[in-house]
């Protein structure tokens, strides 16, 4: 069995730093299996987190060779492993042991969007009825797995730490299957533009192309967002022309 | 936000990352491509001449002059809108080209383009250099990004979109015009006013011009939300929910549309000013 070398962040605070371990690697291994590997053999302190290993729970979000990624679907015969591979821990969030943030912020920042405020019911047993056509733009954004990674590699938060005046692309997501919902009544444009700073998204597409549920992140949320504030801040002629404007229902 | 025995990572200083693919290398050609097109268009509006070419009973006119509002001082195009050159030019500008007054609209179209932006902005400023990777340090928490003067002004796109459709319209025209010729498939000329329909290499040139920017343009990120991106309800509409379905399906490849136009504009341009020169002969096909 080849043996890789994994040079991973180690330690808290100022005293962190890389680590190198060796360990078997074999066919059809991912990144997570030798981080388990290693915590078998040679670090039982290694602090990392996962959950499902299957993609899906977005817990053991990290840095592969210097790209957000899940460790869980990130497979090592996809990697160089001449080279040693690096894993790190997000960069956009407070570091707190090895491979652990504190992504907590992201929930704090999640309460603060206007919740879906659904128009009056369509039955009187209190159902609405919504043609599947409305609702498909919507239901690619509800595969979001929360695993942050989107927020990782936005360099509004990960180089100018703008955390407290920008939601970031998950949240952008989360909005936008909100606002776009042909239930919805509730109007975003300007918490957007200004609690949400989605002004300082300037559209580098990083986010759609860390996303492991392939979520295309910019073009089907972010600018169509993006477009809806200029509709209401920077367009006059929505205000002039009906035909130009949103179709929100109305609120019951 | 940080808790207090938790602390956020120092930003990285420029060009660091743990990266071991070539991530610079996207950004280059960016830098590279579009650098040479801003200068091979400048160069080219300010030249004033050569910009159309009606050898061999040709009517080719290059898409950076197209439309031609006021000629060049001593040319007649027979595109011109308004005449001969304007006599109230500035003394103190350079010399009139034709181009100076209507690039702005096609070149703001691009600038202010979804697209062009997040590649500009890792290409020319760095801002980031690219995903993961550690940007221009003076930024730091002073990044305004597209929130503030200027760049606010890239809100106004919808606007540039409404003067490139129009664009579109005209320099399909100049397609048209380009496959009538004042002579016929021998190259005898033709009697006074009559024109015959004819393809040239030219032609091929000028009308794969608007095709791709018609590409590009219609699967624009604004017209999208413009058409029907903004409503949440498409059920009885149509026109504009089938609109919506076209642009989008455009719009998936708006990036390769962007370069694949951006190429075959400066290439129309090349085409006309080197035939119109005498640089090259134009063939016809038929």
């Amino acid at each position: 069995m080849a043996q890789g070398l994994f040079r991973i962040w180690r330690g808290s605070g100022e005293d962190a730093s890389f680590e190198d371990y060796k360990t078997e690697v074999s066919s059809g291994m991912v990144v997570l299996d030798a981080v388990h590997q290693i915590q078998a053999e040679s670090a039982p302190d290694l602090a990392c987190r996962w959950n499902c290993k299957a993609g899906k729970c977005g817990s053991c979000s990290a840095e592969v060779n210097g790209m957000p990624r899940l460790m869980c679907m990130t497979r090592l015969d996809d990697l160089d492993l001449d080279q040693p591979v690096i894993i790190e821990p997000l960069q956009s969030f407070p570091h707190m042991r090895d491979l652990v943030t504190d992504v907590s912020w992201n929930f704090e920042t999640k309460k603060k969007i206007k919740p879906f405020t659904p128009r009056k019911p369509d039955a009187p047993d209190g159902t609405w009825r919504v043609k599947q056509r409305d609702v498909e733009r919507v239901q690619e954004f509800r595969k979001c797995i929360e695993c942050f990674l989107c927020q990782d590699v936005c360099h509004v938060l990960r180089d100018h730490h703008k955390h407290d005046e920008f939601y970031g692309p998950r949240h952008y997501v989360y909005t936008a299957a909100l606002d776009m919902h042909p239930l919805d009544t509730e109007d975003r444009a300007a918490d957007l533009r200004d609690n949400g700073g989605i002004g300082y998204c300037n559209i580098t597409k990083c986010c759609t192309k860390v996303c492991p549920e392939h979520i295309t992140i910019t073009d089907n949320s972010i600018i169509p967002l993006k477009e809806r504030v200029a509709d209401k801040f920077y367009d006059p002629l929505t205000k002039l022309f009906p035909i130009f404007r949103p179709d929100k229902p109305k609120a019951e | 936000m940080a808790r207090a025995d938790v602390h956020l990572p120092q930003p990285r200083s420029l060009g660091k990352t743990s990266r071991s693919d070539a991530w610079w290398s996207r950004p280059l050609v960016v830098f590279l491509g579009l650098g040479a097109f801003i200068v091979y268009g400048t160069w080219a509006a300010f030249q004033a001449t050569n910009y159309f070419y009606l050898g061999g009973g040709a009517d080719y006119l290059s898409p950076f002059y197209s439309p031609v509002l006021f000629d060049a001082a001593g040319h007649t195009s027979g595109h011109a809108w308004f005449g001969a050159a304007p006599s109230w030019w500035p003394g103190f500008l350079p010399a009139f080209s034709p181009a100076f007054l209507i690039l702005w609209a096609p070149g703001g179209f691009r600038f202010t383009c979804y697209y062009y932006r997040g590649a500009y902005y890792k290409a020319f400023w760095g801002d980031p250099l690219s995903c993961a990777v550690g940007e221009p340090g003076f930024r730091g928490n002073n990044y305004r990004g597209e929130r503030k003067l200027p760049l606010i002004f890239q809100n106004i796109h919808r606007y540039f979109l409404y003067f490139a459709l129009a664009f579109l319209v005209i320099l399909s025209y100049d397609a048209w015009r380009a496959m009538w010729f004042t002579t016929d498939g021998s190259g005898a000329p033709l009697p006074e006013g009559q024109k015959q329909f004819g393809v040239g290499v030219g032609t091929l040139v000028l009308l794969m011009n608007p095709i791709l920017l018609g590409g590009y343009t219609l699967g624009c990120h604004s017209l999208r939300h413009i058409v029907a991106g903004r409503l949440n309800r498409f059920t009885g509409r149509p026109v504009r929910t089938a609109a919506y379905d076209c642009v989008s399906c455009l719009n998936r490849r708006h990036a390769v549309w962007a370069w694949m136009s951006l190429i075959w504009v400066a290439w129309a341009d090349v085409y006309v000013r080197l035939a119109s020169a005498g640089v090259i002969n134009d063939i016809r096909i038929f």
